[in-house]
């Protein structure tokens, strides 16, 4: 569904990611891992299209959307629940939920359905986003993501400042939006939890590809992950 | 592999360090504007009196444009206002020269304390306003200073006011007389903007425009450094308000308090480059020498200066210097910081 | 003295004040655009009121049909070519560029046209006036315009509130990429805002040149008194703009009432009381600039 190849971003003369290159399949799981500043949260945006690619393609159902604006990959069913999760402080839960009718996608994830899943949402849905806790911002960004009806979503940090329980609790909710064929790809600092839900996991060490596959060890990983030499 | 720091990497003696703020092509530019201000000041000697005559309204001009410039380009203050001391400026000259009989020079020194003085409760206003409304606001101030002059039958009121002080001059002398002052004006103008520029203020006026949280946290006083700009910037504004009326010896409301002034001051800044203290006198050039050749065509004159302007500003935005100095780093002022390393051989490396 | 008449026509006045201030409002509010050519605007659209007037020999609501879709294709083709060019953290080059407009636009208006104050005229109606109880008599013009001026605000504020369109106004003046996320292209926002912003400006521009007379320098003025309608108002706050216009409005005619000559002086001195005391004006929200 996403193939990504050769992939290269930039802030002005700052090359931040290098020939990148991964795949999406409809209901799979897809954890991208590395330290800070290895260009993770980078690499969602390029695929958003909040930053553009000085090079490589980026190909969604078959489709180059390599030079498409954001809005428009959002239109064919790409969400980004971005880092900071970046609600509209100013808006109710509601309205921030009603925002996403923008992407003109119809689908399983009606507001019910979103409220069903995250039902501490629909309790809060009356309250300005700008005077939610953590994790109710985070349920109500993903909650948003969702309502695009998304055939993939991007998920940057969802356990970012959150409680374990918390998180767990969030963690707990993807199995219900895989089911609808979906496709995920996460990136995730805690590399056990994004190991757990992962069905492959992509690691970034400096902007590059350092390490990538399935089933791998925790041994496998720290190597790549702090860019330390096994001689 | 993170890229280890020079200073690592060349063991633990430190290297020495040389920061320089003259350059070659700024010795170069300042002794030649130098010398520029020598050849003007015996201009009135070699060319005829409408030339003269001509170069007065281009240091009013000038002068007027690097204030603006220091206000909205280093400072982020966008002001439409200054025509308040311009206005400020030329009755100023009359009250003190026809009323008190004050020498015509002491004259031109109480316009700009007048207008200084003026500026300094304005300032209160102008400043609860940011960005945009700041502007607005700055030019609904002066209207209101226009709106309270105009109430005083004693200084002409709405129909204006004549300067009697200078009129039994020649008119030879006084036009030379009225541009030396104006030329010696516009260089004091630049001395203090290259010295603020320098200074501790260029640093916190640049600063505090790019970032007003992050200027105000690092312990800049962000309201009074801009405060300072502000007062300067007024009473520059009221020296050239005099000038206009030594030179032209009358003083019309309308025309001294025309909102105009400051369209002129923005475009001469915007194409000649907001921001460098190079830009206002290129666009000086460039503003005069349209003005010369085309001002007889009125609207016409001015619609062109709109649509020029526009264009720079969206397509320029550097303006002409900006556009010159991008690859070459150019700067006819000492005001840049050149960083360099001298190794132990004594080799120079740019950072 | 009796203030209750100027008092019952400042408020009459600020209805017209707040039809100039709701778009000037609107378009800081969406885009952060202070638009210093906004008068100039107004003005050009009672003179375009006046073109189709000669042209067609109709009378200036007629005209204003007409018009008024024009300024609003007219914002949305500015917005989208010009001044989104000038969107960005710095407010400079949007207020050069639309200083730029309002300079070029009077220059236009001298050029084709002549300094003379022009006046559109609805007949019988300029001068008709009503009595109101304790013996205020009003023109029936001006409490026309305060009646439309309450509902368009009205119906403004509903599209702000209520619609999809509202909602995605009030997400992309606090977040556009986030916008660009839920599928909405910011650059059709504020398009479709200024084009709302040029309507409301023709209807007022068109409403001012049959209450008063205008000239091609006469936007200017209008400019400053939506600007002071919205300051005194508070900004963000529809109501709050409406009663800043009222505000605005009883300091000029009761001002006028004390000496005729000092209408707008008065105007600006309770502008600048509220300046200097009031600073967040009637809404006590701060609103970043």
């Amino acid at each position: 569904m996403l193939n990504v190849s050769g992939l290269t971003a930039a802030y002005g003369q700052v090359t931040a990611i290098r020939d990148i290159s991964l795949a999406v399949d409809a209901g799979g799981i897809l954890a991208v891992i590395g330290a800070n500043g290895a260009g993770k949260s980078t690499l969602l945006k390029t695929i958003a299209g909040l930053l553009p690619a000085t090079s490589g393609t980026i190909f969604f159902d078959g489709d180059d959307i390599t030079r498409r604006s954001a809005f428009d990959r959002v239109r064919r069913g790409i969400a980004l629940v971005p880092e900071g999760r970046r609600l509209f402080p100013s808006l109710t839960v509601q309205e921030n939920l009603q925002t996403a009718f923008a992407s003109k996608r119809k689908g399983a994830w009606t507001l019910d359905a979103v409220y069903d899943l995250f039902p501490l949402v629909a309790e809060r849905r009356h309250r300005r986003a700008g005077n939610l806790s953590g994790g109710e911002q985070q349920a109500t960004a993903i909650a948003r993501a969702l309502v695009t009806n998304p055939k993939l979503l991007l998920l940057d940090e969802v356990s970012l400042g959150l409680a374990p329980a918390i998180i767990a609790d969030l963690y707990a909710r993807l199995p219900d939006i895989l089911a609808q064929g979906t496709g995920i790809l996460l990136v995730e600092q805690d590399v056990s939890q994004a190991m757990k839900v992962a069905d492959s996991v992509h690691c970034l060490l400096q902007g590059a590809t350092s390490l990538t596959g399935k089933n791998l060890t925790m041994a496998d990983i720290s190597g790549a992950y702090f860019g330390v030499d096994k001689k | 592999m993170i890229p280890s720091l020079p200073l690592r990497a060349k063991g633990l003696e430190t290297p020495e360090y040389t920061v320089r703020r003259w350059t070659r092509m700024s010795i170069w530019g300042t002794s030649g504007l130098g010398v520029a201000v020598v050849v003007m000041a015996l201009l009135p000697f070699m060319v005829n009196l409408s030339v003269t005559y001509a170069m007065i309204d281009f240091f009013i001009l000038l002068l007027l444009a690097m204030t603006w410039n220091m206000l909205a380009g280093y400072g982020g203050m966008v002001s439409v206002g200054q025509q308040a001391y311009i206005g400020i400026g030329a009755y100023a000259v009359v009250v003190f020269a026809d009323t008190f009989g004050l020498n015509i020079i002491v004259t031109i020194l109480l316009a700009a304390i007048v207008s200084a003085i003026l500026a300094f409760p304005i300032s209160f206003f102008a400043f609860r306003l940011v960005g945009g409304y700041f502007a607005i606001g700055t030019w609904v101030l002066a209207e209101v200073v226009r709106l309270i002059v105009v109430q005083f039958p004693q200084i002409g009121g709405g129909s204006g006011v004549s300067l009697a002080a200078m009129s039994d001059l020649p008119k030879e002398l006084r036009i030379a007389f009225s541009y030396w002052i104006a030329l010696g004006a516009a260089v004091i103008v630049l001395v203090v903007c290259v010295w603020l520029v320098r200074s501790r203020i260029g640093l916190a006026l640049t600063a505090v425009r790019d970032d007003v949280t992050a200027a105000s946290t690092s312990g800049v006083r962000v309201q009074s450094v801009r405060r300072r700009v502000f007062i300067f910037a007024a009473a520059a504004a009221g020296v050239a308000g005099a000038l206009v009326a030594i030179s032209t010896l009358r003083v019309q409301p309308d025309s001294v308090f025309s909102v105009q002034w400051s369209a002129f001051m923005i475009f001469i800044v915007v194409v000649g480059g907001v921001g460098t203290l190079e830009g206002p006198i290129i666009g000086a050039i460039i503003f005069w020498a349209l003005k010369q050749l085309l001002a007889d065509y009125g609207p016409l004159y001015l619609i062109l200066l709109g649509i020029v302007g526009i264009v720079f500003v969206l397509f320029v935005r550097g303006g002409v210097w900006g556009a010159v100095s991008r690859r070459k780093r150019l700067e006819l002022f000492p005001v840049g910081y050149r960083f360099s390393r001298s190794d132990k051989d004594g080799s120079k490396q740019a950072p | 003295m009796n203030l209750l008449e100027p008092i019952v026509q400042g408020i009459l006045l600020g209805g017209l004040y707040a039809l100039f201030a709701a778009g000037l409002s609107l378009m800081f509010g969406v885009m952060r655009i202070v638009n210093l050519a906004y008068g100039d605007f107004a003005v050009l659209a009672a003179y375009g009121s006046l073109v189709v007037i000669n042209v067609a020999a109709v009378n200036p609501l007629v005209a204003l049909v007409v018009v008024a879709p024009l300024m609003a294709v007219l914002g949305y083709v500015l917005q989208r070519t010009v001044l989104q060019r000038t969107l960005g953290a710095s407010p400079l080059p949007s207020l050069l560029v639309t200083f730029g407009l309002s300079i070029i636009i009077q220059n236009a208006l001298l050029l084709f046209g002549s300094a003379d104050q022009q006046r559109l005229s609805l007949g019988a109606i300029d001068t008709a006036s009503v009595e109101l109880p304790f013996g205020v008599r009003v023109g029936v013009f001006p409490l026309g315009v305060f009646v439309l001026a309450v509902i368009l605000l009205g119906i403004l504020s509903w599209i702000t509130a209520r619609t999809q369109y509202g909602r995605l106004v009030r997400a992309v003046s606090d977040d556009p990429d986030t916008v660009t996320l839920q599928g909405a292209n910011p650059k059709i926002i504020y398009g479709v805002a200024t084009a709302i912003a040029f309507g409301l400006v023709a209807i007022a521009g068109v409403a001012a040149g049959i209450q008063t007379s205008f000239s091609p320098s006469s936007g200017s003025m209008l400019l400053i008194f939506a600007f002071e309608a919205v300051i005194i108002g508070g900004l963000g706050s529809l109501w709050g703009t409406l009663g800043g216009a009222v505000i605005l409005g009883v300091a000029q005619t009761v001002g006028a009432a004390f000496a005729p000559a000092q209408q707008i002086l008065a105007g600006h001195i309770v502008f600048l009381l509220f300046l200097a005391f009031l600073p967040n004006g009637l809404s006590r929200r701060k609103v970043r600039a």
